[in-house]
């Protein structure tokens, strides 16, 4: 048998006659159409609107180009400028203080309030959707909220804390508590992980808690030994989502500060933002947002790499 | 897969209430101590809540007195009729929702066939194609957008809706769309498209006319979610649309409770009066379609 161009070895291994090869081929050939002609849309999109920016955001990241000239390549020009700039440095440090604390925050919070609420509770549905909802809250309309609530001369927050005989400080108007008072703001959408627990939760086969009843495992016994360990995989699923989005802050900061008082709330985004939509020198804001790229790439694999050693997957559950 | 998450009875009780072995009276104890814990966090969290529709239901005088009191004296509505005399409302709200229309009619039409051909169809270079979906969902919007910006405005489209909207017709922003909808046509019997095909239908008649019918609660899904964040959305509206009988409710709200130097700011309960009505949309939504919701979520967690 005459094989003449590389077809798959399956169907040479078939013994059928020459012609019903052929007639299989081109099924499958017209299978294949059939599969881009529906991707049509979806592949020119990758290539038009990610795949060509990703590729000119990278040849822009090392060329001199404000929006009126067109660019001229400056090797490392920008990402020279960027180990000079001390805007840069305490964008980083603003971000990473942020996410240090609103990632694992709105994890253990999001987390807690599920074990809370995976009882029988009376208005369990009005509790559940309490804890949610603010993570439905448009972020400028949160944003314009949260500024009120830590006015400084107006605020409830100002008010409670006058009632304990404390002075509030200056919040969103003060160096040292204007990342605290971001972190409130996010943290008050900790629910937003809510619903994803719960489902985890629930598929923990209550099998295991039995047997670990019986032999005598207490309540926080069976919380770090059963419940964490099954449902590890959407606490990594969150964290890595967690990270992502809170590197990306960027719209509560403008409608807030505008990165101040003195740069304490420049997240990364806002400097970004500031280079290529201020300043216009979006040569520099393409060089930012490619180590922003590297920054999360190394976080998401640090994620995955501590998951390795922690993640539990269920062999035969859901994954 | 627990979907019916809020709708129909409470969920079997997974984790044994921490005393079964322990006396009744213990158990009720610990049983009263969560509930309260439950309401004392509920009341924390749904304090904000209260404080925004409180604060723009009150007169000036009150908002602006210290300290704050925590039942309003004096309830004012007119706040609501004076901010809207002073915010344009009905120009944002149609400007947002031409613009929510456009995603939807464009991820309509990219988006359900994209995961057909990923959840039916074999050719080559799928499953990289699939890995290059999920990865898009990596991709930080920010990196993209410089040269997108620039496309758009070599194509004259600044100040349009059109870079708003066009990408998703090219399943710009799809990504996770794809994902659920691939898992849910993957859910639905082989049989039937087998069975299609003998009748003589096509593979794209077989998306037509079999699953695509199926597929409701999957397209509610992306509908309703698309609905929310378009509607919350700040950035894209912000460096594109730049005139302001342009602007999006989120940009018209930016601007209102912007202090320009020179002019009188808007009074802070005007301003919380129009963030009211921008947050009771989504909340409303949430409140309407909350079963599609919680399914949408647990779907994009399963990829974890």
């Amino acid at each position: 048998m005459t094989v003449t161009n590389a077809a798959p070895p399956a169907a040479v291994a078939v013994s059928s006659p020459v012609r019903k090869t052929r007639r299989r081929r081109t099924l499958r050939q017209r299978e294949a159409l059939a599969a881009y002609l529906c991707l049509l849309p979806w592949l020119i999109g990758l290539l038009v609107f990610t795949a060509y920016p990703l590729v000119a955001s990278l040849y822009y990241a090392f060329t001199d180009y404000s929006i009126l000239s067109s660019p001229k390549w400056a090797g490392l020009q920008n990402f020279r400028q960027m180990f000079k700039d001390p805007l840069f440095f305490t964008s980083l440090r603003v971000t990473a203080e942020y996410c240090g604390v609103v990632v694992p925050g709105t994890v253990i919070i999001g987390y807690m309030m599920a074990l809370l609420l995976n009882h029988r509770l009376p208005l369990l549905r009005l509790w559940r959707t309490i804890y949610f909802l603010p993570s439905m809250v448009p972020a400028i309309a949160g944003a314009f909220l949260w500024s009120w609530i830590f006015n400084s001369q107006y605020g409830v927050a100002n008010g409670l804390l006058g009632d304990l005989g404390i002075t509030g400080p200056q919040w969103f108007g003060s160096e040292t508590w204007v990342l605290p008072a971001f972190m409130i703001m996010t943290l008050w959408g900790a629910g937003s992980g809510l619903v994803l627990y719960l489902a985890a939760l629930q598929q923990v086969p209550s099998a295991l808690y039995e047997a670990a009843q019986i032999d005598g495992a207490g309540p926080l016994r069976r919380l770090v030994h059963i419940t964490l360990p099954m449902t590890s995989p959407v606490i990594l699923f969150t964290v890595v989502t967690g990270i992502i989005s809170s590197f990306q802050i960027f719209t509560a900061a403008l409608v807030i500060t505008k990165g101040g008082p003195n740069n304490g709330s420049l997240f990364y985004i806002l400097n970004l933002y500031n280079s290529g939509w201020v300043n216009f020198q979006e040569g520099y804001a393409s060089a930012l947002a490619w180590v922003l790229v590297l920054i999360m790439v190394a976080l998401t694999l640090v994620a995955f790499l501590i998951a390795r050693k922690t993640v539990f997957y269920n062999s035969n559950g859901g994954r | 897969m627990a979907l019916s998450l809020t709708g129909g009875p409470p969920p079997p009780a997974t984790s044994i209430p921490t005393g079964q072995l322990a006396r009744p009276r213990t158990r009720n104890r610990r049983w009263l101590l969560r509930f309260a814990v439950v309401v004392i966090v509920g009341a924390v969290f749904f304090f904000p809540f209260y404080w925004l529709v409180i604060s723009s239901l009150e007169p000036q005088s009150e908002i602006l007195s210290f300290p704050p009191r925590f039942f309003p004296g004096v309830i004012q509505i007119a706040n609501y009729t004076k901010s809207l005399a002073a915010f344009p409302f009905l120009q944002g709200l149609g400007n947002t929702l031409i613009i929510i229309v456009g995603v939807e009619v464009g991820q309509l039409i990219s988006v359900p066939i994209a995961a057909y051909a990923f959840a039916r169809l074999d050719f080559p270079l799928r499953r990289i194609l699939f890995a290059i979906v999920l990865g898009t969902l990596m991709i930080p919007y920010y990196v993209t957008i410089v040269p997108q910006y620039l496309i758009f405005r070599d194509l004259g489209w600044l100040n349009t809706f059109l870079p708003l909207t066009v990408p998703s017709l090219f399943g710009f922003g799809g990504a996770f769309y794809i994902f659920l909808f691939r898992q849910f046509f993957m859910s639905i019997p082989k049989e039937y498209d087998d069975a299609a095909m003998i009748d003589g239908c096509g593979r794209l008649g077989v998306f037509w006319h079999i699953i695509l019918p199926q597929a409701k609660p999957a397209l509610a899904v992306m509908a309703i979610f698309t609905f929310v964040a378009q509607w919350n959305d700040f950035f894209g509206p912000l460096i594109y649309l730049t005139s302001s009988n342009k602007f999006t409710l989120a940009l018209d709200f930016y601007a209102f409770q912007q202090q320009v130097p020179g002019l009188q700011p808007q009074p802070a309960n005007h301003v919380l009066a129009i963030a009211t009505l921008i947050t009771i949309v989504p909340v409303a939504i949430f409140f309407a379609f909350q079963r599609y919701f919680m399914r949408g979520i647990v779907v994009s967690g399963v990829q974890g």
